[in-house]
């Protein structure tokens, strides 16, 4: 630039075209310690409240001739160092946790890792299944109703998203069950595989992905069929819920100067629509997808219950009904940790989507 | 032969709650090459509607009439697609707060780029290469680093700056400037309409400055027109409007202009505002709209609709009164309501 216009007005600080690394790992650190702190913070909530349940492990978990005897329970109660105080079974527990140990469930008799190792994966598959079919869904569909918006596509999808989000997830899952699986015979009515077929060789331990990684087609496809049924019942709120968040977000972007001035350089409507409107507009979507994912991910009891799915919902709910204190601690601690890494995850798309945040 | 753009009767319905209420209401313009014309009003005068009604980005429902013909084809009756082919290639916008108007995540470079690529079928390199060219002519330093950054890094000033490259990328014939300098500081503002002039010493560039600030229409401006509610009240040349006034509304914008030497000088008022406000879309009064403000009203500004009169060479007065003294140098008029 010439040194002649010298009533040209200086520029606040050289644009930065890249966000020092530093900053990013000390962010990242930060959230980490802050999670681990969470989560000991959760495991300290979670005991304690099953301490205030009205029961007795002993009872729930031994049978009724041995809870007559004194010896059975006091040898039940010593095993599982149910008859020190309070504060050293916290104590016991944490010290375990921290070496990574999770103590040993009092139904199964394995260690709550190894039940955990079996029951998460097939949770995680079908969350995933459920919320990737749902933003395709949910975002492509606020989109339209946004661009439609109060004409008849609007209009119809309004009534989409309610009903989507109103319906009762138990009563879509038994009737989506009698519809495609008793009556039409479309799709599997439960279980992760056919009854024929072994499970593909462990690596991750989601059925498609080992699958596909054996290169066992049949399995796949009896995996992937298995998916539909619980992942699109699952998916009927999470859809309605992201297309109403993204057609109330979409229209919130579409009054701002800057989409007027897109429109103004006359760039097609498609481009204006994804590129000026959806990508801001995705800050929101993603926060409620993430939250979303959360709930999917911490179990769904009813439809892995409807659909036999041997997820962490459904081991939730029995080691709840057996009053299985490692095990319900562990599902605690597990559910608190995917919480806190999705919402980190969250916070570094932010970053990606938004340069603002990312820069300051 | 017909200048660049040739706005004749234009009229402009918006559709309001009680039903389509006159927004712009028989103006008429002429913008010609290289030529730099002002439209001045207040707020709710018209002014953006017409900007808006010439790149085709009314509101739903607006009706249009009269004719604005651009390079020979009426803006009015293309269709969505010419328009759209039109937009940003032949008509570009600057609008006025580059803060909002610039988008606030999408790189500076992919903003002037974009529909560079889009309209002239640049390359990716092509495109940044001009793009650099650009930010380099409306003076950002380091350009090839301001393309990788974002609007919120600059400062007021830089990013009108920016966006006047923006709406410069696929090298418009025409300029629509919107209130460009509002959001600006004094000095910088200076520095933005210096570069509206040079761009169109340079390239040619017929530039419509949409304002409410008559200084900043005395800076650049060839010719000015002046509405009030959707009507023109005056235009003509720059030097004639502005300093010689026949329309008492003209007289009362310039009088609303600061004046900060008053303060040391007792003969001058700082500031004289008009007494009242503009009608609302719908609520415009019978016979002249500025009657109920105007000083030298006499009953017939009441009844009877003023249309713009030749009163000069290529000056339009719409005031059949005619109130003003001819010399500026005789005193000002009190702005007293009627």
């Amino acid at each position: 630039m010439s040194s002649a216009d010298n009533a040209l007005p200086v520029p606040v600080g050289r644009p930065r075209t890249r966000a020092p690394r530093r900053d990013l790992w000390r962010f990242l650190a930060k959230r980490l310690v802050a999670g681990a702190v969470l989560c000991v913070g959760i495991t300290l909530v979670s005991f304690v409240l099953t301490q205030l349940v009205p029961g007795d492990p002993a009872a729930a978990n031994l049978g009724n001739r041995a809870v007559e005897d004194p010896a059975a329970v006091a040898a039940f109660r010593a095993q599982y160092g149910l008859d020190k105080p309070l504060p050293v079974q916290y104590g016991v527990y944490l010290g375990k946790l921290v070496r990574g140990d999770l103590g040993e469930s009092q139904q199964s008799h394995r260690s709550v890792k190894a039940d955990l190792a079996e029951y998460i994966p097939a949770t995680f598959e079908l969350a995933l299944f459920a919320i990737v079919l749902s933003l395709v869904v949910g975002v492509t569909l606020g989109i339209v109703a946004a661009v439609f918006r109060d004409r008849w596509p609007d209009q119809v999808l309004r009534v989409v998203s309610l009903a989507g989000v109103s319906m009762p997830t138990f009563w879509i899952a038994l009737l989506a069950f009698f519809v495609f699986f008793y009556k039409l015979g479309w799709l599997p009515g439960g279980g992760r595989l056919g009854p024929a077929l072994t499970p593909p060789p462990r690596t991750t331990g989601m059925f498609t992905v080992d699958a596909a990684l054996a290169g066992q087609w049949g399995v796949l496809g009896s995996a992937l069929e298995h998916l539909v049924l619980p992942g699109l019942v699952l998916a009927t709120y999470t859809v309605g819920m992201l297309l109403r968040f993204t057609r109330a977000s979409m229209l919130e972007i579409l009054g701002n100067d800057y989409v007027r001035a897109a429109r103004a350089k006359g760039l097609p409507e498609r481009v204006v629509v994804v590129r000026h409107v959806l990508r801001p507009a995705l800050i929101s979507i993603i926060t409620v997808a993430g939250l979303a994912f959360g709930s999917l991910l911490s179990g769904t009891v009813l439809v892995e219950t409807i659909y036999s799915w041997p997820g962490l919902g459904q081991y939730a709910y029995t080691s709840a009904k057996n009053l299985d204190l490692p095990a319900i601690m562990g599902v605690s601690v597990v559910v608190a940790a995917v919480y806190i890494a999705i919402n980190l995850l969250v916070d570094l798309l932010y970053g990606v989507i938004d340069p603002r945040i990312r820069l300051s | 032969m017909e200048p660049l753009l040739r706005v004749e009767d234009l009229r402009v319905e918006l559709p309001t709650r009680r039903g389509l209420r006159p927004a712009v209401d028989g103006l008429s313009f002429d913008v010609g090459e290289g030529e730099i014309v002002g439209i001045a009003g207040e707020s709710g005068s018209g002014k953006t509607m017409t900007a808006m009604t010439l790149l085709g980005l009314l509101p739903h429902g607006a009706r249009t009439s009269g004719s604005a013909r651009f390079d020979g084809r009426d803006l009015l009756t293309l269709g969505r697609r010419q328009l759209r082919d039109l937009r940003g290639r032949q008509i570009a916008m600057v609008s006025q707060d580059p803060s909002t108007a610039l988008h606030p995540i999408l790189p500076v470079g992919t903003q002037v780029t974009e529909h560079m690529r889009h309209h002239l079928g640049l390359s990716k390199s092509a495109a940044r290469a001009e793009a650099v060219d650009l930010l380099a002519t409306v003076r950002i330093p380091d350009p090839e680093r301001a393309l990788g950054a974002y609007p919120g890094q600059f400062s007021g000033g830089m990013r009108q700056r920016i966006a006047i490259a923006v709406a410069l990328a696929a090298r418009p014939r025409l300029l629509l400037a919107d209130e460009p300098t509002t959001a600006l500081d004094v000095t910088v503002q200076a520095g933005i309409l210096r570069l509206l002039d040079r761009l169109r010493r340079e390239r040619g560039l017929a530039v419509l400055v949409i304002t409410h600030d008559l200084g900043v229409m005395s800076a650049v401006a060839d010719r000015v027109a002046v509405m009030y509610a959707g009507r023109l009240a005056e235009s003509g040349p720059r030097a004639q409007v502005l300093a010689a006034p026949r329309h008492p509304y003209t007289r009362g914008l310039l009088d609303a202009l600061p004046h900060p030497e008053a303060a040391d000088d007792p003969a001058r008022v700082a500031l004289r505002p008009i007494p009242g406000s503009p009608p609302s879309l719908g609520d415009v009064p019978a016979g002249c709209p500025f009657h109920p403000r105007c000083a030298f009203a006499v009953p017939a500004c009441s009844t009877d609709r003023p249309e713009p009169l030749p009163v000069a060479a290529g000056h339009l007065l719409a005031c059949p009164p005619d109130p003003l003294p001819r010399d500026d140098a005789a005193p000002v008029a009190e702005g007293a309501p009627a």
